[in-house]
Formats: structure tokens, C-alpha cells, sequence
């Protein structure tokens, strides 16, 4: 039954887009260009990359609101290093120097939340401010204007080029819109044919049993923060690049965007269920009404309002749905599960 | 045959209570054991000091004559040990198949999901009990009989030598807890032992060829089913002696404080009629799907109905919310008494005011202080609840002490209806007893009391009235005396 | 015997805060001995606190029903705008007409409560989960209050306003201590002295029980939130007589800060458990900290955050094993 949930969701989500690209389109008659369309891909890259993340630990019955601090110190520690010592090599060596930040940090994550069991949204709160602090304080960290050539050439390097015929306006598919590809590519493989993944959704629906039936509850959490903490940098990394320079807070605050997109898309907020398919239909549904709004010719500080405002319809429906499966349960005579308001059950 | 299980001499303690003071039991292959004891008693304890999940401050533990001092879970499950836990330990998000396989490829060290394995594992499983399910429905969409037989089929699968099951039978119908009956005789053909908790009298004497009887942690009594009577069971059990009375009511209400006319919800009952007067004990009783509990909760204002009406003292009534009933003087006592009747962590006193709160208070919703204080003693006098200071923490109470509380509670209220649902349900036979005591004096200081229960001898013995439901409709009225467990249950069935 | 420990557990936290306001002071006393009393001048902390110590009020309340405010500063920049823009608006003539001030405070209230009852209906009737529903909803305040500014700082507001609210009585008592001190009394009767206390532990403790209780815990959760929405309105008027502007960005910092000082007082996230005695310690604690870390000029501002994250985990993780030892 939670299956038939998570598809109806996913239709009624792909109906909503379709429906709102149909708007746009008629107001504007620029919506389906081809320059366009690329832009809006070019756009999802890295809202899709933090939503995998963000997805797997929301499916494992967690929640990770530090995940744009960590990138942004990741990145910015890269570059900066990298910077420093004139570093005029290819894209290689950054990625790996922000994968194996993103991995520590996501590490120090990843030990709270799993050897404590401190709850998730309480520690994530605490270690976005300490990551955002050692950034801001330890590092001193100030907008760089230039950043490594290496990195500089692959964020500006193009899979292809579309034209729009009637504007000339011109988009490039950035390389790293494969980096999305790849991941997402590999969560699914990890989601649906390990037991790692299996072991996720199974913490998700009931830790106890999990770990009764002899999954390794504490090390599946602290992997899962750790791997969290690679693909938010590399997240982070795509950023730096595409921009061109690195902007230290500019990530900041879009946690909430990508949870409610996520949560858009099916994936219950208390954890068990969830595809990645509808994960990345409610983050394109996002990216489509950020990207959109001039377009449509609404001044930019309207986003944050009609952000704001997607996150509540989206998470209010998602809960809708989850208490009349709860009250359709109730009916059958099954034994309630009582949770606290965070979701934590009891 | 070497023994299966022996255990001896095992003692544990948890923060200077001594939770085992010394418990031996043994087990023989295909043996059918039961384990018996009031709430507390250190059941749990035991089984989760012979699986592996708690190590024991003294004792030795031996499997199949070999003798361990300590052992992890993994140690047990590889001996052939297998437990089902209350909660099935079931993953009720994920499908029958995944739920079936994942502990074979846990254990088998698996990293890599193959999902044809996974279904030949699953197959393998069910078919072992017979069990007919549709491998791929999210578990969380079958009836608890079928999530046992789950848990069950997946026990087999490890090449178990015992499954231990606690309290299997709290959930079930009777139909579906003799199909559980056959599946653990089916299993003694196979050398396959069970030692099933329960404290289910009949339970015990029909399927159990020993039992073992706990008490405060110490054994009490071991033996052989044959050689045990319900007077000596019940004395090992609380160490008290029970004198058991039919419920005669005295001054019932000329008129009837609580009427029912028509009430139908679709989906759950139908046309539902009946009197309830003051003095009485009525109760109703049916299958689990006879909308039994949904009519309880309908007269708590829980579930609001479609058609028909309620009156209370010849007042049409509005319930729209728990509140409503309450104050129209109807008060409700769940089944579950932890998660629904009690908030643990809270004081006893807190616990027994909740209820009646605002009535404590005048303008602004400020409390008086002196009327709270009078009310708690009170109620603690009254109901005999054995506490040292009322603002302790209701956890600190024994089960059947927390069951007094919930009384109170409904009691400090001054209600005119309590509906009880399974009031006695996984409570020893020593609070048992205790709460029959209470409930018939209720009656005769002039409540009408409505119990739901699916116990038959409870309902025969306490009520005055019987009322029987199948399928949503009440399909026979009886008066309790003279009636038999037979009669009902061929009415029920 | 189990009973006892359980009511000590509030003790603990007391303990555990006194003990670090000891040591802090101590090391402060040390290292800054000559400054040490200007450093900590309780008059002028008494005009730093209010400001958060009203929010966390407001958190405090959410998080005994389990359930977490995280839209306070939100709330209150977007009231603290509204206010001011109707000052401004007010005093565009001339002077402020004598209704002003009160009109204007009460529109921030009104704002605030607005908020917290929207708040309460997507916690307890749309039953979001708290976190996301507040998250959620500070981005929608945030994002009105950028709408009305169109992002800039709503500045130059009538000095009326600010020589009242952030002014001191008699010259030494300044007002928005008195305003923090009348709204935790309010509070602290609530939660003693009224059904409101109880009814709240009790729900926050099981709000299944409570149900079966006779509770309206929808109710109780609207006013609950309601109450947080006021008191960071509340919280936001005294910003803006602080700063003399208001800004949709402002105190963002003290989103995190509310939820230490909650934490470190003693109130657990998963409900029913907590005390104002602890949050109040826990306020003038954290002022105290606050206070003498601006005093070391080696350590910029953006360190402040970075403490409080420490703080909050090692809190977290000392709770952890203060629990474990106490059940069985």
C-alpha cells in the first residue's frame, strides 16, 4: 500500500510540473526552447545531487540539515588550498581533496548521530553551525573571485551546446550534469541491489528490528553520513565550478528547499518509503519554480516566499497522505505505532 | 537425545534490582514448554538471557550439552535458537519477501541483493507452515496472524532447534490460535522445540506439555502439564488463593443511564441496540472483526457514526471528541493501558487527575492546589495504590498497581458510564483478579459498566448481561448466569 | 527508588549550568580581571538577553509538546517590520500621535500570534512534523518580510519608539528586562499554576494518552504555538528598538541559540520533560558566556555560532550518558 502511495505521489507530481511548464510556457512562450530546457538541467545539477543525500537519510528514518554548511566548507577548504599552492592541474585532484572532506566531516555526522544516538535534527543543527563557523571564523573565509583553472575549465567545459533558433541565445549541458547521472545511477544500483541499501529502508521502517535481524545498525548510519557528507561536496564542488568563483554562502540555506522537494516526491519524512524517482521529480518541481519565476516576470525576492510556500503545500500533502494511510490502517484493527512529533517511534 | 537447553543456577540484576535470583529450566528436543508469571516476574529476562542479548551476572548456560558462560545473539541463533518478539520484529514498510529472506542473507554475509534468491528463500519459508501469502503485498498490509506466521516461517529458516515466542497468543482469534497450535505440533514432529510465554491459563493446559512457573524472579514450580490444576497454577502464579463468585447485581437503575438506538458505522457495525443501567456489568464480546472495539470507541467519541443516536439519562448526545463523552459522564479504558490509559514518566498523581483537571480549577484555568491535593489522597486511599509519595513517577508502580491508577483516573472523573475494553488483557492472574474485585464494587456503588472482552470465562463471570457480536451486528443477548462458554462461542463463531 | 532519579534529572541540568557559569566566570576573572566587571555588567546584559531570552520562551513551550519552533526569528523580523512600517507610516506626517507606539506593538503581537496559530494549525490539524512545518514556515515569514522590504533594511524609525522600548526606568532598570521578566512570569504561572502546565507535560509525554485522556491536544498545540509566535513577536519589538531597524535577515543566529538554551536548560526534544527554572538559568548562562567571549577580540563574531554548535553537541553527548546511567 505504501508502494501505490509513493507512485500516486509521483503522478500527481509529474502532473503538477507538466501543468506548471504548460503555464509558463503561455505566459512567456519560452518555457520549452531548447536553451531553456537545457538551463533547467544545468540548474538541477546540484539541487540533485544534495537531494540523493538527503533522500537516503531521510529513507533510513534520519534527517540532515548541515549538509550545505559541510559543502560549503568543503569546497571553500579545497579551493582555497588548492589556490595556495598554485595548483594548476585538472579536475582530479579536487574532487578527490573535497570527497575526502565531505567524508570526514560527514564523519563527525555520522559518529554523534550513530555511537550516540543523539537524535538527528538536534546534532545536524549543532554541526551546521560548527562547520559554518570553522568556515567563517577558523578560515576567514571571503568570496574567491578566481578560482583554480583546472576547476574553472571543467565547470565551463560542455557535454553540448543547444541553441534557441529564434533568440540565438545559446546553453551548454555542463560535464557535470554526468556527475548526477553517475550518482544517481549508483544509488539506485546501491538502494535496490545491496543489502547496505536494503538495510537503510529496513532502519527506516523498524531500527529495533533491523537491528535484531542483524544488520549492523551503527556502522549502516555512520557509512551512510559519511558517504552523505562526499556527495554534498561534490555537490558543492559542481557549484564552485559552474559559477566560476567560489561564493562561501551562497549554499547556505537551502536545506529546506531540497527536504521539501524531496518530501514532494514521496518520500515519507518518518522514513521506510520513498523512490528516487519521485526524490527528483519534487527537486526538478522545485527547480522549475525557482528557475521560472523571471520567466514568468516575478521579481527575485518573491522566491523565497513561493519557496516557502511549496514547502508547506508539499510537506502538508505528504502528511495528509501518510495519516489517511494511518487512519486506513487504524480501520483494519492493526496495532498503532505511536511516534513522537518528530517522527521518532516509540 | 542430549538435552536441548539447560539453564542453571542464572541469576541477573539491572541497577541493584535483582530481576533473576537464581532460575534453572531445561528443555528436551520437540519438547512443547511453557513459561509462566505475573508481569514482572523476569520472563522476559530469561528469554533474553538464553538468546543472547543479555549476558547473565551468574549461571551457565548450556546448549545441546555444551556449557557457555557468556554468549552473543549470534551464538544463540547458531545453536538453533530463535525468538519471536511481541512486535515479530517485522519490517512493516518492506515486502512479505524481503521480510522472510534479509535475516538467511545477513547471516549468510551477503552484500549484493539478488532479488531471485531472495524469492526462492521466501518460497522455501512458507512452505514449510503452509503458509499461503502473496510474497510481494508491504508487510504492513496483513492481519497480525498473518505478520506472526511471518515471523514464524522466518524462525524456520535458520535451522532452529527451539523457537521461543513470547505472549504469541495476545492478538489472535481463537481460530487463528488453534492454527497457530497446529503449526507448533507440526514442528514438535520435527524435533523442533517451543517455549512460548504466556500466562493464558487454558493456553497453557491445551497445548503445553511442561511449564515452568516463575515469581519474583525465583522458580516457583516446574513440571508436567498433566500434573497441574487452574487452583494450584494460580496459587504458584501469586502465591494467593482466589475465590471465584459470579457477579450478582444489586440495585440496578430503574431506568437506563445509557441507551443505544441503531447506532451504525459502515464498515465496522450495524443497528446496534442495547440498555445499560446502573448497577450493571454488561458485556460484549465477538471475534476480533465484530466491531466490538469500534463500537467502544464510537461511545467514547472516537469514531463518530453515521445513523442512530446515544442517550444518556434520556439526552440525546453529541460525541464529537473523547472530551465530550467525559463530560457526559461516559469515561474509557483502553486495552493498551501503557500507551493509551498512562503517561509513564509522570506522576502517579498527575496520571490520576488528568481526567477531571479542569474541574480542579476555577477562573483562568488556575488549580486549586488544596482541592488536587484532597482528590489524590483520596483516590490513593480508595483504590489502594500502593505508592510511598503520589508524585513518584507512575513507572515506579507494579502492572497491576499502574491498572489501579487507570481506574482512578476514570474514577476521580465521577462518571455515571465506564466502558472497559479487555481490561484484564496480558494482566496477571493476580491484578486479574484485583480488577474483577474493583469493577464488581464499581457496579454496586451504582456505575454501569460495558466490558469488551474477548475472554469468555472473564465476561461470564463478571457480567450480568452478555451481549454477542458477529460481524458488526449484536446476534444474541443472554443474562450471564447459566450461560456457558459453548453457547457463546457457537454464537460467535 | 526509581522514582527519586527521575526527578532528579532536572536537577541535573541545574547542576551541570551552574557549574559552568562557575567556571566560566572563574576564567573570565582570571584572564580579564582588570575588565572583569564591565565585562559582566548585569545592566548591560539585562538589555542583550531579552531580545532571544523571549524566543526561547516560545521554543521552550513547543519543544515540552515534542515538538520544536524553529520559524522564532522569522516571526519576529517579520513583526518587528511591520511595526516599524507602521511607525513609519504613522510618524510620515510629523510627530507620532500617541497612539502610535501601543498601536504599533500591538500589530507585532497581532502579527506574532497570526503566525504561531498558522504554525499550530499545520502541526496539529495537517499534522506536518514540527521540524519541517517550522522550517518550512520560517522560510514563508522570511520570505513575506523581503517581500515588504523588497530586501532592504526598514530603517529610521521614530526615536519615540526606540527611547521607550530599549530606554531604561529611573535610569537604571531598562524595559525590556522588565518585558522579559512579566512574559517569564506569565509563562512560569502557566505552566504551575494552571491547567495549561499539566495538560502540556501530559501531551507531550504521550499524545496518545492524552487523547484517550479527554485532552484536545489540537487545542493545545494551536495555543502552544500561538504563545511561541507571541513571544518571538515580542522578542522581534525589542529588536527593533535595539538595532532602531528591522531587516528580514536579522538574528539568524538565534534560531540555533533558542534551541541550546532549551537543550542545556533541560528540556528534552522528545517532550514532557523540562522547566522554566532550567531555561531562565540557562538564558542568563548563555549571556554570560556570550558577554565575555565579545570581550576577547581575538575571537571574531562568526566564532559564536561555532561555540554554540560545540556547546549543543557536547551538551547532547553528556545528556546521552547522564541518561544511560539513570535508567537501568
Amino acid at each position: 500500500m505504501v508502494k501505490k502511495l509513493s507512485r500516486r505521489n509521483e503522478t500527481y507530481i509529474t502532473l503538477v510540473a507538466l501543468a506548471l511548464c504548460a503555464v509558463i510556457q503561455i505566459r512567456s512562450g519560452q518555457f520549452f526552447t531548447p536553451n531553456n530546457l537545457v538551463d533547467l538541467a544545468s540548474a538541477l545539477i546540484v539541487p540533485g545531487l544534495f537531494a540523493i543525500g538527503a533522500f537516503m537519510v531521510i529513507i533510513s528514518g534520519g534527517i540532515d540539515v548541515s549538509f550545505p554548511a559541510l559543502a560549503s566548507l568543503s569546497v571553500y577548504a579545497t579551493t582555497k588550498f588548492l589556490l595556495n599552492i598554485n595548483y594548476q592541474g585538472g579536475i582530479l585532484v579536487p574532487i578527490l581533496i573535497a570527497l575526502a572532506l565531505g567524508a570526514i566531516l560527514g564523519a563527525v555526522n555520522g559518529f554523534l548521530i550513530s555511537w550516540f544516538s543523539l537524535p538527528a535534527l538536534i546534532v545536524t543543527l549543532g554541526t551546521a553551525s560548527v562547520f559554518k563557523g570553522v568556515m567563517q571564523g577558523a578560515l576567514n573565509s571571503t568570496q574567491l573571485a578566481v578560482i583554480p583553472p583546472g576547476m574553472d575549465a571543467f565547470g565551463k567545459s560542455a557535454l553540448f551546446v543547444a541553441q534557441n533558433a529564434e533568440s540565438g541565445l545559446t546553453s551548454r549541458m555542463p560535464v557535470a550534469a554526468l556527475f548526477l547521472i553517475a550518482t544517481l545511477l549508483l544509488a539506485y544500483l546501491v538502494l535496490r541491489y545491496t543489502m547496505y541499501g536494503r538495510g537503510l529502508y529496513a532502519i527506516g521502517g523498524n531500527e529495533i528490528s533491523a537491528y535484531r535481524a542483524g544488520f549492523s545498525v551503527k556502522w549502516i548510519k555512520f557509512l551512510l553520513y559519511v558517504a552523505v557528507g562526499m556527495i554534498a561536496s561534490l555537490a558543492g564542488l559542481v557549484r564552485v565550478c559552474m559559477m566560476g568563483q567560489c561564493h562561501p554562502t551562497n549554499m547556505l540555506g537551502m536545506e529546506m528547499m531540497i527536504i521539501a522537494g524531496v518530501v514532494l516526491g514521496g518520500t515519507a519524512i518518518t522514513g521506510g518509503a520513498g523512490s528516487l524517482t519521485g526524490c527528483m521529480l519534487g527537486t526538478i518541481l522545485i527547480v522549475i519554480v525557482q528557475n521560472s519565476m523571471i520567466l514568468l516576470g516575478i521579481p527575485t525576492f518573491w522566491q523565497g516566499f513561493a519557496v516557502g510556500l511549496l514547502i508547506i503545500i508539499g510537506t502538508g500533502v505528504s502528511a495528509m497522505q501518510v495519516s489517511r494511510a494511518g487512519a486506513h490502517r487504524a480501520a483494519k484493527g492493526a496495532p498503532q505505532v505511536s511516534r513522537t512529533a518528530k517522527g521518532v517511534p516509540q | 537425545m542430549a538435552e536441548l537447553l539447560r539453564v542453571t543456577g542464572v541469576k541477573k540484576s539491572f541497577a541493584g534490582v535483582q530481576a533473576l535470583k537464581g532460575v534453572s529450566l531445561a528443555i528436551a528436543p520437540g519438547e512443547i514448554h511453557c513459561l509462566a508469571g505475573e508481569n514482572g516476574c523476569g520472563k522476559s529476562t530469561l528469554i533474553k538471557i538464553i538468546s543472547g542479548v543479555y549476558a547473565p551476572d551468574e549461571g551457565k548456560i548450556e546448549f545441546g550439552g555444551q556449557a557457555f558462560s557468556k554468549i552473543a545473539p549470534i551464538d544463540a541463533i547458531r545453536h538453533g535458537i530463535q525468538v519471536i518478539y511481541q512486535d515479530f520484529s517485522i519490517f512493516p514498510n518492506l515486502s512479505v519477501m524481503e521480510n522472510l529472506a534479509f535475516n538467511t542473507e545477513l547471516a549468510a554475509g551477503r552484500k549484493i541483493v539478488n532479488w531471485k534468491r531472495l524469492r526462492t528463500i521466501a518460497e522455501h519459508a512458507i512452505s514449510r507452515i503452509n503458509f499461503q501469502v502473496d510474497l510481494d503485498a508491504p508487510l504492513g498490509s496483513l492481519s497480525v496472524a498473518e505478520k506472526q506466521m511471518v515471523a514464524i516461517s522466518r524462525a524456520l529458516l535458520s535451522d532452529a532447534r527451539l523457537i521461543i515466542m513470547d505472549e504469541p497468543t495476545t492478538a489472535l482469534t481463537r481460530k487463528e490460535v488453534l492454527a497457530l497450535f497446529k503449526v507448533i505440533l507440526d514442528l514438535k514432529k520435527e524435533d523442533i522445540a517451543t517455549l512460548f510465554v504466556s500466562h493464558k491459563l487454558d493456553e497453557v493446559f491445551e497445548i503445553s506439555e511442561r511449564f515452568t512457573i516463575l515469581r519474583s524472579g525465583e522458580r516457583v514450580a516446574t513440571g508436567s502439564t498433566k500434573d497441574l490444576d487452574k487452583k494450584k497454577f494460580t496459587f504458584y502464579m501469586t502465591g494467593r488463593e482466589f475465590e471465584d463468585s459470579q457477579f450478582e447485581p444489586k440495585n440496578i437503575g430503574e431506568k437506563p443511564t445509557l441507551e443505544v438506538k441503531n447506532l451504525t458505522l459502515p464498515g465496522a457495525f450495524e443497528d446496534v441496540s442495547f440498555e445499560l443501567r446502573r448497577g450493571e456489568i454488561v458485556g460484549v464480546t465477538g471475534l476480533l472483526d465484530s466491531g466490538r472495539t469500534e463500537l467502544a470507541l464510537s461511545l467514547f467519541g472516537l469514531l463518530k457514526p453515521e445513523k442512530g443516536e446515544v442517550l444518556k439519562d434520556g439526552r440525546r448526545l453529541a460525541l464529537t471528541s473523547p472530551a465530550d463523552a467525559i463530560r457526559a459522564g461516559i469515561g474509557y479504558v483502553p486495552e493498551d493501558r501503557l500507551s493509551e490509559g498512562l503517561f509513564l514518566p509522570r506522576s502517579i498523581a498527575d496520571n490520576i487527575i488528568v481526567g477531571e483537571i479542569d474541574r480542579l480549577s476555577g477562573a483562568a484555568g488556575v488549580i486549586n492546589r488544596s482541592k488536587r491535593a484532597a482528590e489524590i489522597e483520596k483516590w490513593v486511599k480508595e483504590l489502594a495504590i500502593a505508592t510511598p509519595n503520589p508524585d513518584n513517577a507512575c513507572q515506579t508502580l507494579s502492572g497491576g498497581n499502574q491498572q489501579r491508577v487507570v481506574l482512578a483516573k476514570w474514577l476521580a472523573c465521577d462518571l455515571d458510564v465506564l466502558i472497559l475494553n479487555g481490561p484484564t488483557m496480558g494482566v496477571d492472574i493476580g491484578s486479574k483478579h484485583d480488577i474483577h474485585k474493583i469493577l464488581k464494587s464499581l457496579a454496586e456503588a451504582g456505575m454501569a459498566v460495558l466490558i469488551i472482552s474477548d475472554d469468555l470465562p472473564e465476561v461470564i463471570e463478571n457480567c450480568s448481561r452478555v451481549l454477542v457480536m458477529k460481524r458488526g451486528r449484536i446476534v444474541e443477548k443472554l443474562e450471564a448466569r447459566g450461560a456457558t462458554e459453548e453457547m457463546i462461542s457457537a454464537v460467535m463463531m | 527508588m526509581n522514582g527519586m532519579k527521575w526527578t532528579r534529572r532536572g536537577d541535573v541540568h541545574i547542576v551541570r549550568l551552574i557549574a559552568l557559569a562557575v567556571l566560566w566566570l572563574a576564567f573570565m576573572a582570571i584572564f580579564k580581571f582588570g575588565k572583569f566587571f564591565t565585562a559582566i555588567s548585569f545592566q548591560t546584559m539585562g538589555e542583550q538577553f531579552p531580545e532571544f531570552g523571549l524566543m526561547a520562551l516560545g521554543v521552550m513551550l513547543c519543544m515540552i509538546t515534542g515538538g520544536i519552533d524553529l520559524s522564532v526569528v522569522g516571526v519576529a523580523n517579520f513583526a518587528a517590520i511591520t511595526a516599524g512600517l507602521l511607525l513609519k507610516a504613522l510618524a510620515a506626517e510629523g510627530d507620532l500621535p500617541g497612539y502610535g507606539i501601543p498601536l504599533a506593538i500591538l500589530a507585532g503581537i497581532a502579527i506574532g500570534a497570526a503566525a504561531g496559530a498558522f504554525n499550530g494549525l499545520l502541526v496539529s490539524k495537517i499534522k506536518i512534523p514540527p521540524i519541517l512545518a517550522t522550517l518550512g514556515s520560517y522560510e514563508l515569514f522570511n520570505g513575506i518580510a523581503i517581500v515588504l522590504t523588497k530586501g532592504k533594511a526598514v530603517s529610521k524609525i521614530p526615536m519615540a519608539y526606540s527611547d521607550l522600548v530599549a530606554g531604561k526606568i529611573f535610569g537604571a532598570l531598562p524595559v525590556q528586562l522588565v518585558i522579559f521578566v512579566v512574559v517569564a512570569a506569565f509563562v512560569g504561572f502557566l505552566l504551575s499554576r494552571t491547567t495549561y502546565g499539566p495538560k502540556l507535560y501530559m501531551l507531550g509525554t504521550s499524545e496518545r494518552a492524552a487523547r484517550f485522556s479527554g485532552l484536545k491536544n489540537d487545542r493545545l498545540l494551536i495555543k502552544t504555538y500561538t504563545l511561541s509566535g507571541i513571544c518571538a513577536a515580542l522578542g522581534g519589538l525589542v529588536m527593533l528598538a535595539n538595532y532602531n531597524s528591522a531587516r528580514a535577515e536579522y538574528g539568524a543566529v538565534y534560531t540555533l541559540q533558542c534551541v541550546l538554551i532549551v537543550v542545556l536548560g533541560g528540556v528534552s526534544p522528545t517532550g514532557g520533560k523540562g522547566k522554566l527554572s532550567g531555561v531562565l538559568l540557562a538564558i542568563l548562562v548563555l549571556q554570560i558566556l556570550s558577554s565575555g567571549l565579545n570581550r576577547f577580540p581575538e575571537i571574531n563574531s562568526f566564532f559564536i555560532p561555532l561555540i554554540w554548535g560545540g556547546v549543543l553537541l557536547m551538551v547532547m553527548v553528556l545528556d546521552y550518558f547522564t541518561e544511560k546511567g539513570q535508567r537501568a
